[in-house]
């Protein structure tokens, strides 16, 4: 328990990583823009955004493998500068690059990372082969990595980030250059260790389908900067809302003031005997818009909701521009190694 | 599909302790870990060690050059029959030979200039190590854990020590086998040369590490290692005694340990007569692998992280 004496500052218990302000700059480059957030203890937090917009360098900087230029965070308690071992040992992380060692087996890497993190072999022995086990790779587990697919490295990466029994988790691009299984897995794997384990996740993605249905919480960041952080439906509703379509047997009377008077609703169009609702929390409106219908005698006859997705979402917040990929040369070298070997 | 993976995730059974909420529930924790000063550094070591001894071919293609150095130019190039072919008596002969490389036998000379040749490009491809676990990505690895950053670099050039000092062994038995002279061998010689190997490697294993530690590219590294490797070999007594050379590079080979390494093994291993004492040459080896070691870890603090 030396590590909790090391602690520093009384902020809620529950937020385990505080980004207060940080900023990173390549050269003339902002990578990093003046960025705060805070991420609470046993959510899955998403930063969502396009390539080149600082998310692996707000992971390389919260897992202490890059100086911020300037700006504060804590992760587990520890500052990121100043304790960065603390927060080495806390935390678990996958990078984005295909890290294992391709000359030893899956086994032998998964205990050469618990080595590194001082655990003994009497721990880490029976520890390797239950990561082993909950990433589905024990039948290979003792080929040497060069023979895994990229499905199988992926997987693997995955167990050895978790060999030091993190309690915060960072995953950088988890599922790029994927094949559909293999996300698919992956994303099973995430949600066994929030509900399981009740690990609290910070995946980056460029993917909205990935950040929407495993993120609690999401960041939209473009050029450095977070645009928004909610849930994703909160990030879906910031677009105006559920489009709700009621069809009515009957086009007259007209009652669009009266749905219009509901409280979920935000705008009405009619157009014959349909009415165009938009609407928040489409789910909950909708039945009051059929009672209301009702109500005047009018008959009902097709009901449809529409919810908006992340996607239209995202692409109102980061703009519809194609982007060139930014980030600086290393950046972009491990990146094309990564979807080269994922793809093996 | 999404919801499928979902519910069959709820459907598994929760074999590790699920009464703790809070903390995460895994069945031993990190408060066990060991993270004193120097953990993972045998880790890291036997890794690297690993690659090599995992592939004998590259460790059989690497003591080929030393062979030919000695084989065929070590016996070529006989300086002694080239004085007695002058008609020059034995004695004289001798004296010549004795009074230029300190030793009789080119051939012996030589082969003690070979133990610094294989410890010079054995040591230069530890910082190309570094390079490669950079780019496969290994190295932002072994940075993510709490591994201390001077460990990564110690653990390289151990690593390049080890195959350097074990290397040198062979080349030198293959010289014995060639004919090298053993008529001064003693036991503790051997190991006092083999000890100044040592040094030598980690000095030079420590440079070549430091200057890749920011590097991510091999090219670039291959000229370095063509750049510093060869007036370090030639400009030094390796190969050709410093009396024979212009006195403008006998300064350079006065500077450089490679010089003082292979001085203080000619006379550990064949008697021959030294430039500097014993206690010199090693001496300046011993302040070569210290500083450059103390630099290359004080540099990883820094250098290793962005």
């Amino acid at each position: 328990m030396m590590a909790e004496l090391g602690r520093q500052g009384g902020e809620g218990a529950d937020v385990i990583v505080k980004v207060d302000g940080i900023s990173k700059s390549f050269g003339q480059i902002k990578a990093v823009d003046n960025v705060s957030f805070e991420i609470k203890q046993g959510e899955v937090f998403g930063f969502l955004g396009p390539n080149g917009a600082g998310k692996s360098t707000t992971i390389n900087i919260l897992t202490t493998m890059m100086r911020p230029t300037s700006g504060k965070a804590t992760v587990c308690g520890f500052d990121v500068l100043s304790h960065a071992t603390d927060v080495r040992r806390n935390v678990g992380v996958v990078p984005q690059e295909y890290t294992a060692d391709e000359d030893m087996t899956g086994y032998q890497n998964i205990l050469l990372c618990a080595d590194l993190y001082g655990l003994p072999r009497s721990d880490s022995k029976p520890h390797a082969e239950e990561l082993l086990k909950l990433v589905e790779i024990q039948d290979a587990a003792n080929r040497k990595v060069k023979t895994f697919s990229g499905g199988m490295r992926r997987r693997l990466e995955l167990a050895c980030g978790l060999v030091n029994y993190p309690k915060l988790l960072f995953l950088d691009e988890p599922t790029l250059g994927l094949d559909v299984q293999t996300r698919a897995a992956v994303w099973k794997y995430i949600r066994t260790l929030k509900e399981q384990f009740k690990m609290t996740l910070f995946l980056t993605t460029h993917y909205l389908e990935e950040a929407d249905s495993l993120c609690d919480r999401i960041a939209i960041i473009d050029h450095g900067r977070i645009i928004k952080v909610g849930s994703p439906e909160q990030l879906k509703a910031s677009v105006g809302g559920d489009i709700i379509v009621v069809g009515v047997r009957e086009a007259e009377p007209d009652i669009s003031s009266e749905i219009m008077k509901l409280p979920l609703v935000k705008e009405v169009k009619k157009k014959g005997a349909e009415y165009r609702i938009k609407a928040e929390m489409g789910e909950e409106a909708s039945p009051e818009i059929m009672d209301l219908v009702r109500s005047k005698g009018l008959h009902v006859t097709k009901i449809s909701l529409t919810k908006p997705t992340l996607d239209e979402a995202y692409l109102e917040l980061t703009g519809r521009n194609l982007r060139e990929e930014e980030g600086n040369r290393m950046q972009n070298l491990s990146q094309r190694i990564t979807m080269n070997r994922a793809r093996s | 599909m999404t919801e499928k993976i979902r519910s069959s995730t709820l459907d598994e059974p929760k074999p590790l302790a699920p009464n703790q909420a809070s903390a995460p529930t895994w069945p031993a924790s990190a408060q066990k870990a060991n993270t004193g000063p120097l953990h993972g550094l045998w880790a890291l070591t036997q890794r690297d060690l690993r690659k090599w001894y995992g592939n004998p071919i590259q460790l059989f293609i690497s003591l080929i050059q030393p062979v030919i150095w000695l084989g065929v130019f070590g016996k070529a190039l006989n300086f002694g029959s080239f004085i007695a072919q002058s008609g020059a008596p034995a004695s004289v002969t001798n004296g010549i030979m004795l009074s230029t490389f300190g030793t009789t036998s080119y051939f012996s000379y030589l082969a003690c200039g070979q133990l610094a040749f294989v410890v010079l490009f054995t040591s230069a491809f530890s910082g190309m190590s570094v390079v490669f676990d950079r780019r496969f990505g290994f190295m932002n690895k072994a940075l993510s854990t709490p591994v201390g950053r001077g460990t990564i670099v110690m653990a390289k050039v151990f690593q390049s020590v080890a195959r350097s000092t074990i290397q040198a062994a062979m080349v030198l038995i293959i010289a014995v086998a060639l004919g090298m002279d053993i008529g001064s061998f003693t036991v503790l010689g051997v190991a006092a040369a083999f000890g100044v190997v040592f040094l030598m490697a980690t000095g030079l294993s420590a440079l070549y590490v430091m200057l890749a530690l920011r590097s991510s590219d091999w090219q670039t590294q291959m000229a370095l290692i063509n750049l510093l490797n060869l007036p370090l070999l030639f400009a030094s007594n390796a190969i050709l005694p410093v009396k024979l050379m212009p006195t403008w590079l006998q300064y350079v080979v006065k500077v450089n340990p490679v010089s003082y390494s292979t001085d203080a093994i000619r006379q550990l291993l064949i008697g021959a007569v030294g430039t500097n004492s014993i206690a010199v040459d090693v001496g300046v080896v011993l302040g070569f692998a210290v500083i450059l070691s103390t630099a290359g870890i004080v540099l990883s603090w820094r250098l290793l992280s962005k």
